[in-house]
């Protein structure tokens, strides 16, 4: 999509602005604006400035400097809430992004029941994380669920039990976030095969390149902007990562599946400590800007100067 | 086969031969892979329809010996969140006591946005458009105490209002985005031949673009419903447990630490919770996908 912009010659043709001119449309673009300013703006910038501050039950003007974010670095639980995130991010990524385009090159592959499939793999996505934390949470289940099923077909020291792991409590997370997830990846690849010229899968057979190698050496290069909407869309759901962890596992076993946006909602909202969930959030913040800059100057950048 | 790829190419009609190794290997791939997406599901409806007897036994798989809907029943009317032993009917009519002013507010605001945006521009209005899109990517905890504050300051704190005012800001931009991107692509003298008319902003909107985005709108209830149905963290931080909506519920019962785990009843709460975005999903079709293809690509 294109973000069309007013060409030049039709803002320099407009008279000179005055503070009444489009008047009905300034009015109707208030709840916009106060949005835009108070919220998102507003809202940012102060809760940035809280986290200087030393507010536990109510926030206070009492700077302390750096002070939250020490304390935040040097709680393990916050250390250990980045680790599990990075993990899960970087496997989601991965998985979400080769699983979504190998079904949707499948899918692409003139296939009967296409439709059917589709639905198939897109209608989780529809679901809320907490359906999905807890209908997995029973699949997951050690007593009830996939490992008492292979147990009795025999199989009697099956261990299948991520859950209650602090090892790898984070991959039960995973299997049910790439389930819900990765439907949405598929449609986006989906969309990103079905926009490619027939006559380059033509060419390709015409030089003899086989079906895989045309996907790798050729279509998914071609695909580089889809690839990129994809992996944005992944890492701004990445961060978001709460609503499963608080609904598969809450955190548990102990503190090994915790996640930085539950941090801090807890510190802000149950351990009443505002100036941590503050200092935590800033840190979520840093590391979007971290990520979404560099996108958007590639992007967005390179375009405007071309 | 090579003559045939070639007069057809690749996707041309499909090939006679049914049982070829390729089509195998995609077709058995296709159907394993299925079974990892329906298997939630199935189990979920096995599940609720089993008496906890059965389900101590073992074999959450297998398909119930003996049906029951008691725990339908119970979950909905009985199931207990902490004193309230109501079920999750509360949670239910809450969400749609949420859900209803919460999509005509976000789509009616964001598409009086989206239109003034791409007809009424002014000096500015693009600015602050732009802070509108970058919002979107900005965490949403570095919002949730200043707004708990305003929400405090105008008395809508622990409200259904409030948590309507909540989903209608942030679904602002991803609308506003949606609407905008329509409107810019309707012809201009299309809307130059209502202004030599006499037609002012409002009935502009209202008589000639209104009609005309139907289709965008109906991506935007889509997008809406599931998105605001699903929404567990605004519920969960700006409502109380009398409005807690049905996500909340749900979760509060399936993860209370109190009492004998009914895992069928469990089950039966969860279905019920999905089932407003499932009926949207399966009744929607393609909307559905061009709803989330909208809310996915950038603008």
């Amino acid at each position: 999509m294109t973000t069309t912009l007013a060409p030049p010659q039709a803002r320099a043709a407009k008279r000179p602005v005055r503070l009444f001119r489009n008047l009905m449309s300034k009015i109707a673009l208030v709840p916009m604006i106060l949005t835009a300013l108070v919220i998102f703006v507003g809202g940012t910038a102060w809760t940035v400035v809280y986290s200087f501050t030393n507010s536990r039950l109510l926030p206070r003007l009492e700077f302390v400097g750096f002070d939250q974010y020490e304390r935040l670095w040097s709680t393990a639980r916050w250390v250990i809430s980045i680790q599990n995130l990075a993990l899960y991010g970087f496997l989601s990524m991965i998985l979400s992004l080769v699983i979504g385009f190998t079904l949707a090159a499948l899918l692409d592959r003139k296939i009967r029941f296409e439709g059917a499939f589709r639905t198939i793999f897109l209608y989780p996505f529809a679901l809320s994380f907490v359906v999905t934390g807890v209908a997995w949470q029973w699949i997951l289940n050690p007593d009830f669920g996939l490992q008492n099923l292979v147990r009795e077909w025999g199989w009697t020291s099956f261990t299948f039990n991520p859950l209650n792991d602090p090892d790898t409590v984070m991959f039960g997370l995973l299997i049910a976030g790439i389930w819900q997830g990765s439907g949405l990846i598929m449609c986006i690849m989906l969309a990103g095969l079905r926009g490619i010229d027939e006559d380059i899968w033509k060419a390709a057979r015409v030089d003899g390149i086989g079906t895989v190698k045309t996907y790798v050496r050729i279509i998914i290069p071609m695909m580089r902007p889809v690839f990129v909407t994809a992996l944005v869309l992944i890492a701004s759901g990445i961060i978001k990562l709460y609503d499963l962890v608080v609904a598969q596992t809450n955190g548990g076993p102990g503190i090994s599946s915790e996640v930085p946006a539950k941090y801090v909602i807890d510190y802000m909202f149950r351990a009443q400590n505002l100036g941590q969930g503050f200092a935590a959030s800033t840190m979520m913040l840093v590391s979007v800007l971290i990520i979404l800059v560099p996108w958007a100057y590639l992007e967005f950048g390179g375009k405007k100067r071309g | 086969m090579v003559d045939m790829t070639l007069q057809n190419g690749p996707r041309g009609p499909k090939p006679k031969r049914a049982f070829t190794r390729a089509n195998i290997f995609i077709y058995g791939t296709l159907l394993l892979v299925s079974v990892y997406y329906l298997l939630p599901l199935y189990v979920m409806i096995v599940t609720s329809l089993k008496g906890m007897p059965e389900i101590r036994m073992g074999n959450v798989f297998g398909p119930p010996m003996e049906v029951t809907f008691e725990p339908w029943v119970k979950a909905w009317s009985q199931a207990c969140t902490g004193i309230n032993c109501d079920g999750l009917s509360r949670g239910f009519w809450n969400s749609v006591n949420i859900l209803i002013p919460s999509v005509i507010l976000s789509i009616g605001i964001a598409s009086v946005n989206g239109y003034a945006l791409s007809n009424w521009k002014f000096k500015g209005s693009e600015v602050f458009f732009t802070i509108l899109i970058i919002g979107a990517f900005i965490p949403y905890q570095t919002m949730l105490y200043p707004i708990v504050i305003l929400l405090r300051e105008i008395g809508l704190m622990g409200e259904l209002s409030g948590l309507v005012l909540v989903h209608t800001v942030f679904g602002m931009p991803i609308l506003t985005l949606l609407f905008r991107n329509y409107f810019a692509s309707v012809p201009e003298e299309l809307f130059k031949a209502a202004r030599v008319d006499g037609a002012g902003f409002w009935r502009i909107y209202f008589q000639i673009m209104l009609p005309m985005a139907l289709p965008i709108f109906v991506v935007a209830i889509i997008l809406q419903v599931t998105g605001i149905w699903n929404d567990f963290l605004f519920g969960v931080i700006y409502t109380k447990p009398s409005t807690y909506p049905m996500t909340v519920q749900l979760n509060n019962i399936v993860n209370s630490v109190q009492g004998v785990k009914e895992y069928n009843v469990n089950m039966a709460a969860t279905l019920l919770t999905g089932l407003v975005p499932l009926v949207i999903y399966f009744a929607s079709g393609k909307l559905f996908v061009r709803g989330i293809a909208a809310g996915a690509v950038k603008g």
